[in-house]
């Protein structure tokens, strides 16, 4: 690790093939930021991502990285952290990646705890296969494949974090880009899973949740001195409040213990000897 | 054919059947005589038959055959269910004042032995000890030293204190005492003692030892029958190695773990039946185009779908070797033995490394849940070595970065075998994908880099085929023009078969094939011979398709799959039968 990295140092120098004006842009740089400001460098972070507009974020920085199937970026990304702990990983998904194909895994990845970073590109709606209805589309939402909209109420993904038990929740916009990162950074500096669901909207299919729609209704909680973020159940009604959206920490866990730390994962388990270890006979005996 | 002993307990699922056959299966091992067993079990928890069958020699037993001598019955159904393999003179112990054993028939010409279990048992501190009463009846029938009871007991019981294991000792000397005193037939079984030394366990476990032995570090999985105990034998051992067991949330996850972990550069695994292979292709493909070593055990069931979970079948061949949708470059291994398993799970994590692939490992519910013994050398860990292949490091890896120093994690290479960087190695930070990529692991849909990176991954194939040796294992008669052909658990039924054979003045040879794709090349020795049968676990003859294309010929086959693997007296009449057969369209 070392202190002199720059947020661009995380920077592919392949051209991103999102569309202009794409709140992913966003996203990404903050992540960079976020790493860059946490002391990290690309030889020590491992970035994942599922499939879509999202899962080419791993093309676009420069990380070891992995872009997986669809919707199971988060148990690709566990497995790393638990095989070597010394990495600082992040995943990236989409809202159809994380919260419809990859739901399970998320509410598992949540109760799990591992110490990596998820953050989800939200942007309600499916952009890389040309505008249908994802788990956040709003109910009355018309795409190609529900002209009269989905019928069925969005997903609260901050809900399902917090039933799951997440020890940290946040929400940030792509547009804002300094407390974007600043939210990132937090998410990253926690001890445990550090769960970010950032509004990122689709400038080519969502005309609904755009950009001035998130200027004009996002309430940041970094101006609400009265809200506590450890406080579970002001958390909860917070995420439960669907009038507003909110941006920045909902809710932290003060008592979180990551997963490796319960599990005692410590070492790099690329490490292993040339042969079978010492004391292997041990092995065979038990069965004596 | 040894002089061998057979022997069961069956009674309903819950009466604790299994951990008394695996009492007495151990007490036959540590009195130094082999061993080989078999369960029948239903899926349910309690309730339903189950039984546990031991087959004991002094010499080695591969195989189960179509004959008991002993049978503790617990259940009138135990007796329904084994009247076929029960002979003239067999014993049926039974506790005919049980209410539901009460007006029980033994069939005509066995021996019944009408032992009052539950009393004996109470009388010694618990009904709870019924099993071992019979154990020690059946110790007195089979003229085995009671004494070598005493360990395995111990082992069962100690944790939960002396006193117990002291009763249970009493139940099993008065089971025999009971016997002894209340039967004056003779007996003639004589299961003499030896001095060897042997260890007792079945195909799983021999998986999961062969994992920690090959350093793999990380397993991820979820339950299911029969290959669970992969699981439940590294829970507990991997951590002293610091390694890492994981159950995820579906086999989805397992696999994505598991290729998580093999990215951070341990040697991951994962195991699952047919159902999990299922859910797990999707990543498979990823897995491959990756180029991520990774073991993948599939302990093989009765399929398709739920099929019969706890039946035996081979029928995952084709899934396996074919499975995904695209063209994928893999290894599948068949461990032919239980000890194979330890030594093919070993090969399987060299091979996923040096070729940077998955790698299957078939293995099968009849080798899975079977305990067999084998002398401990079998398992010889100053034998095993560890080849991580092409990996780079801080010094190393400027030789594979391009001009901009960008790290090349599929360079186009003669082998079809690139580096490979390890996070956390500097310079070496690249993109891992399922997307064609180019050499830098970065999408590409260029024409030429698709098809110079297809043939690249194919490449370790070709390359794999040179340099391994694909070996197979031979028996019987190798000058025979009868071949026989098998792959997988078979091995032993068909090794007992050929003794069979010969005793009817049928020469065979035989060829058990440990190696699925790639494989040794049969071609020659399948022209060479007059009559080419292949013996499988499935209904089509998944592994005789394949042979038949390699050598363009036609080959008769013996399948099975009522769910139950080849006994050896019954496979030897198929062959038989099977060699007088023309063969048909």
């Amino acid at each position: 690790m070392s202190s002199d990295v720059r947020f661009t140092d995380f920077k592919s120098d392949k051209q991103p093939t999102w569309c202009p004006g794409c709140g992913d842009f966003g996203t990404m740089n903050g992540m960079m930021k976020a790493l860059a400001n946490t002391g990290n460098d690309p030889d020590n972070t491992f970035v994942v991502a599922g499939i879509g507009c999202s899962g080419k974020i791993g093309t676009y920085m420069h990380s070891y990285a992995m872009h997986g199937v669809h919707g199971r970026a988060l148990p690709v990304g566990a497995g790393v952290k638990m095989a070597n702990p010394d990495l600082e990983v992040m995943v990236a998904g989409g809202d159809g990646d994380g919260y419809s194909i990859g739901a399970g895994h998320f509410v598992h990845a949540v109760r799990r705890n591992v110490d990596m970073t998820y953050v989800v590109m939200d942007n309600r709606i499916y952009g890389l296969t040309k505008g249908q209805a994802s788990p956040t589309s709003r109910e009355d939402f018309q795409t190609s494949t529900t002209p009269e909209g989905p019928k069925q109420p969005p997903v609260n993904p901050m809900a399902l974090a917090l039933a799951a038990g997440a020890t940290f929740i946040a929400q940030s916009f792509s547009s804002d880009a300094m407390r974007h990162a600043e939210i990132v950074q937090e998410a990253i500096e926690h001890d445990g899973f550090g769960f970010v669901n950032v509004f990122s909207p689709c400038v080519t299919f969502n005309d609904v949740d755009t950009y001035d729609y998130f200027r004009d209704n996002l309430v940041d909680l970094g101006d609400d001195d009265d809200h506590d973020r450890y406080d579970f159940d002001a958390a909860k009604d917070k995420i439960l409040d669907a009038s507003k959206e909110y941006q920045g920490v909902i809710y932290q866990n003060e008592n979180s213990v990551p997963y490796e730390e319960q599990h005692g994962l410590d070492s790099n388990m690329a490490d292993i000897p040339e042969g079978a270890p010492d004391d292997a006979m041990d092995l065979v005996r038990e069965f004596y | 054919m040894p002089a061998d002993f057979n022997w069961a307990i069956g009674g309903e699922a819950g009466d604790g059947i299994d951990s008394t056959g695996k009492i007495f299966a151990q007490a036959l091992s540590r009195a130094g005589r082999h061993v080989f067993t078999s369960k029948d079990f239903a899926s349910r928890i309690r309730g339903g038959y189950t039984a546990y069958k031991v087959r004991t020699s002094v010499d080695q037993v591969q195989s189960v055959v179509d004959r008991l001598d002993v049978l503790i019955a617990l259940t009138p159904r135990t007796i329904d269910e084994n009247l076929d393999e029960l002979r003239e003179g067999s014993v049926i112990v039974y506790d005919g004042e049980r209410t539901t054993m009460q007006g029980v028939e033994i069939p005509e010409g066995m021996v019944g032995l009408n032992v009052p279990l539950q009393s004996i048992a109470e009388e010694k501190g618990g009904a709870i000890m019924r099993n071992v009463v019979a154990l020690g009846a059946a110790c007195a029938v089979a003229n085995f030293p009671i004494e070598h009871l005493d360990s395995s007991l111990e082992k069962r019981f100690g944790g939960k204190g002396q006193a117990i294991v002291d009763n249970n000792r009493k139940a099993a000397r008065a089971g025999r005492d009971y016997v002894n005193e209340n039967f004056d037939h003779e007996f003639d079984y004589d299961l003499e003692t030896t001095d060897n030394d042997y260890v007792l366990l079945n195909g799983d476990e021999a998986i999961g030892m062969g994992a920690i032995a090959a350093g793999c570090r990380f397993y991820a999985g979820y339950p299911i029958t029969p290959a669970t105990d992969v699981m439940e034998y590294l829970t507990g051992r991997i951590e002293q190695y610091g390694g890492h067991v994981v159950q995820a949330e579906d086999e989805l996850a397992a696999i994505n773990l598991a290729l998580g972990g093999a990215r951070a550069g341990a040697r991951a695994m994962t195991a699952t039946s047919g159902p999990g292979i299922d859910l797990m292709t999707e990543t498979f493909g990823l897995i491959a185009t990756s180029e991520t070593p990774l073991v993948i055990v599939d302990v093989m069931r009765s399929g398709p779908s739920t099929g019969m979970p706890t039946k035996q079948e081979q029928g995952d061949l084709n899934q396996m070797v074919y499975g995904g949708h695209g063209e994928i470059p893999r290894f599948t291994l068949a461990p032919t033995t239980v000890a194979e398993c330890f030594h093919k799970t070993v090969e399987a994590f060299n091979l996923a490394e040096k070729y940077q692939t998955p790698v299957y490992l078939a293995a099968d519910l009849a080798m899975a849940v079977t305990e067999q013994t084998f002398a401990p050398e079998e398992f010889d860990m100053d034998a095993v070595e560890i080849d991580r292949g092409k990996v780079v490091d801080d010094d190393t890896i400027s030789e594979w970065q391009n001009e901009k120093g960008q790290f090349k994690p599929h360079a186009l290479t003669d082998d079809g075998v690139s580096p490979r960087s390890f996070p956390g190695t500097t310079g070496g930070a690249h993109m891992s994908t399922g997307l064609e990529h180019d050499e830098l692991g970065r999408r590409t849909e260029d024409t030429d880099m698709r098809v110079e990176q297809v043939d690249k991954r194919n490449r370790k194939v070709e390359t794999a085929k040179e340099r391994e040796p694909w070996a197979y294992r031979e028996f019987g008669d190798t000058d025979s023009g009868n071949l026989v052909i098998s792959w997988g658990s078979n091995e032993g039924a068909m090794v007992e078969a050929i003794e069979f054979l010969e005793e009817d003045g049928v020469d065979v040879r035989f060829i058990s094939v440990p190696y699925i794709f790639p494989r040794p090349d049969l071609s020659e020795v399948i022209n060479d011979a007059d009559d080419v049968i292949v013996v499988e676990c499935n209904n089509t003859g998944q592994f005789a398709d394949i042979l038949e294309h390699d050598a363009l010929t036609r080959v008769k086959r013996v399948n099975k799959y009522n769910g139950v693997r080849f006994k050896a007296d019954e496979l030897a009449e198929e062959i038989k039968e099977t060699l007088s057969q023309e063969i048909t369209a």
